[in-house]
């Protein structure tokens, strides 16, 4: 209850009036009678943007781990590589990364005509398996370097008492490696899916009708600006307040971190 | 060299990327000046926001920093894209209305200066965390004697709080400068010709997809790299004469 309390403060009180009122008048003087007629394309731009951001994280974080685990503990021909790849993804932006992978494998892929000939060239002319590719490619760029820092900060205690018991090498790893690293940086992982959300709008400008690209075809054919902007806005928001509160929920569900040493 | 260079298939790209005329380097390497122009200016516009920023939410009034933690918050959940759009229009709408009422009629907004407007807005949210962690991260006790000792606050700022946080901030704010240098690409979409702009128009034209948007992406890097190297040493100069931290040392 004392949280409550805090919060309702008079100027608080006060200042929730006052985006009350902001909030009445944008939805009583703002235009937005294109609402109806664009809400079955926005309902489908949102599960796009949603099933790209899930689906992204889940391939990039299963590649993260190899690569933070290659990082951390790899021999030099493993880890040079993985440190590479993070570099570059890193180190270029990642408008730059989807527009290279979309625009220059897509005129590579047609000159060779086996690959015209099969099974996956109606997907590959199509434009999202690009964005998730990029996507991914990003997610894991960043999320080994997360990663290895995770898997190195895992008190050496528990690997060897591991090995004491004679577990196999992956077991330990299933175990006690992995569950430990990702307890260590579930703060960070919540913070970088939040990042990967504010990434997604950049597919786009690649062709892929996700939830951005719905506001920007209300801008185009109403010549209304703000309206659709402002939804969008408060369409992200919601989005990541519910990450944030997802990882908030899993955070308090695992034990407190042990102590280093 | 050239023959080495045909028979590796090159010549075409060094061609391509040539600086004069014909090739596209001289494009590519004014689109690099207006990134980086542009990522500095909001770099500094955004630290400027940022330093008052953190001084209204540590020592601010209730209202201001409940209004502070709404920018703050808003501004690091929605995705850098949709903010740029709405800057960018609300600060070409308010300019063309300010000067149509005072009777200039409709301005055209230089794309440098719009660019750094609404990069440093988005910049702003992330330095005022940034530099709230660093002041908070100081000794009070030496904020406490430099009170002691009559300093106006002006002068706290500049000779005890600014070099005093150096320290902690650097890390954070050599981020958001490779942040700031990767988020100019997004102004692409705004159509300001900054390097992936360019670099899209050099390759749309050329249909050499891989060449030109390897060379950014080089580019690009090249300025990471440096940047990675220029914060380390401002850095080791922030730190000096702090203990190290590293075993063995102590």
């Amino acid at each position: 209850m004392t949280g409550w309390r805090a919060f309702m403060q008079p100027h608080r009180l006060f200042l929730m009036a006052l985006f009350g009122g902001l909030i009445l008048w944008c939805a009583l003087s703002l235009r937005w009678d294109w609402l109806p007629e664009y809400a079955p394309l926005a309902l489908e731009g949102l599960w796009r943007t949603i099933w790209i951001l899930v689906v992204t994280t889940v391939l990039g974080f299963a590649l993260a781990v190899p690569l933070g685990l290659a990082q951390a503990v790899g021999p030099w021909y493993l880890s040079a590589p993985a440190k590479a790849f993070c570099t570059v993804i890193r180190g270029t932006p990642l408008l730059l990364q989807i527009w290279l992978l979309y625009y220059g494998l897509g005129s590579l892929f047609p000159q060779f005509p086996w690959i015209r000939g099969s099974e996956l060239w109606p997907y590959l002319r199509q434009a999202w398996p690009y964005a998730v590719l990029a996507l991914t490619l990003s997610y894991a760029g960043y999320e080994g370097e997360v990663m290895r820092g995770a898997f190195a900060s895992v008190n050496k205690g528990q690997l060897e008492a591991a090995r004491a018991f004679g577990m196999p090498r992956l077991t330990m790893f299933r175990r006690i490696w992995l569950p430990q690293a990702i307890r260590n940086v579930l703060p960070t992982l919540g913070g970088e899916t939040i990042l990967q959300l504010k990434a997604t709008p950049l597919v786009a400008t690649i062709t892929v009708i996700e939830i951005y690209s719905v506001s920007s075809r209300v801008r185009s054919d109403t010549f209304i600006v703000y309206e659709p902007l402002l939804l969008l806005a408060l369409v992200y928001m919601i989005i990541a307040g519910i990450i944030a509160f997802a990882f908030k929920k899993v955070e308090d569900r695992v034990p407190d971190r042990p102590r280093r040493g | 060299m050239e023959s080495l260079l045909d028979t590796l298939g090159l010549s075409q790209s060094v061609q391509l990327l040539s600086l004069s005329p014909p090739g596209w380097g001289g494009n590519l390497l004014r689109g690099l000046a207006n990134s980086l122009q542009i990522a500095l200016g909001a770099f500094g516009f955004g630290l400027l926001i940022g330093l008052f920023g953190a001084y209204g939410k540590l020592y601010g009034g209730p209202i201001l920093r409940d209004l502070l933690a709404i920018y703050t918050t808003v501004i690091r959940a929605v995705p850098e894209l949709v903010l740029i759009l709405i800057l960018y229009y609300v600060g070409s709408d308010l300019i063309n209305q300010a000067s149509v009422a005072m009777g200039y009629g409709r301005v055209e907004i230089s794309g440098v200066v719009a660019g750094i407007w609404v990069l440093g807005v988005v910049q702003g949210a992330y330095s005022t965390e940034v530099l709230r962690g660093a002041i908070q991260a100081i000794p009070p006790g030496q904020l406490e004697a430099a009170r002691a000792f009559g300093m106006p606050p002006l002068m706290t700022l500049r000779r005890v709080t600014i070099p005093a946080m150096m320290s902690f901030a650097t890390p954070g704010l050599a981020n958001l400068w490779l942040i700031a240098t990767k988020d100019t690409a997004l102004l692409a979409i705004v159509g300001f010709s900054e390097l992936t702009l360019e670099t899209r128009q050099a390759a749309g034209s050329t249909r050499a997809y891989f060449t030109f948007f390897l060379a950014a992406g080089a580019l690009y890097l090249i300025v990471t790299l440096f940047s990675g190297a220029i914060f380390a040493r401002i850095e080791k100069w922030a730190r000096r004469g702090q203990p190290s931290l590293k075993e063995g040392n102590r």
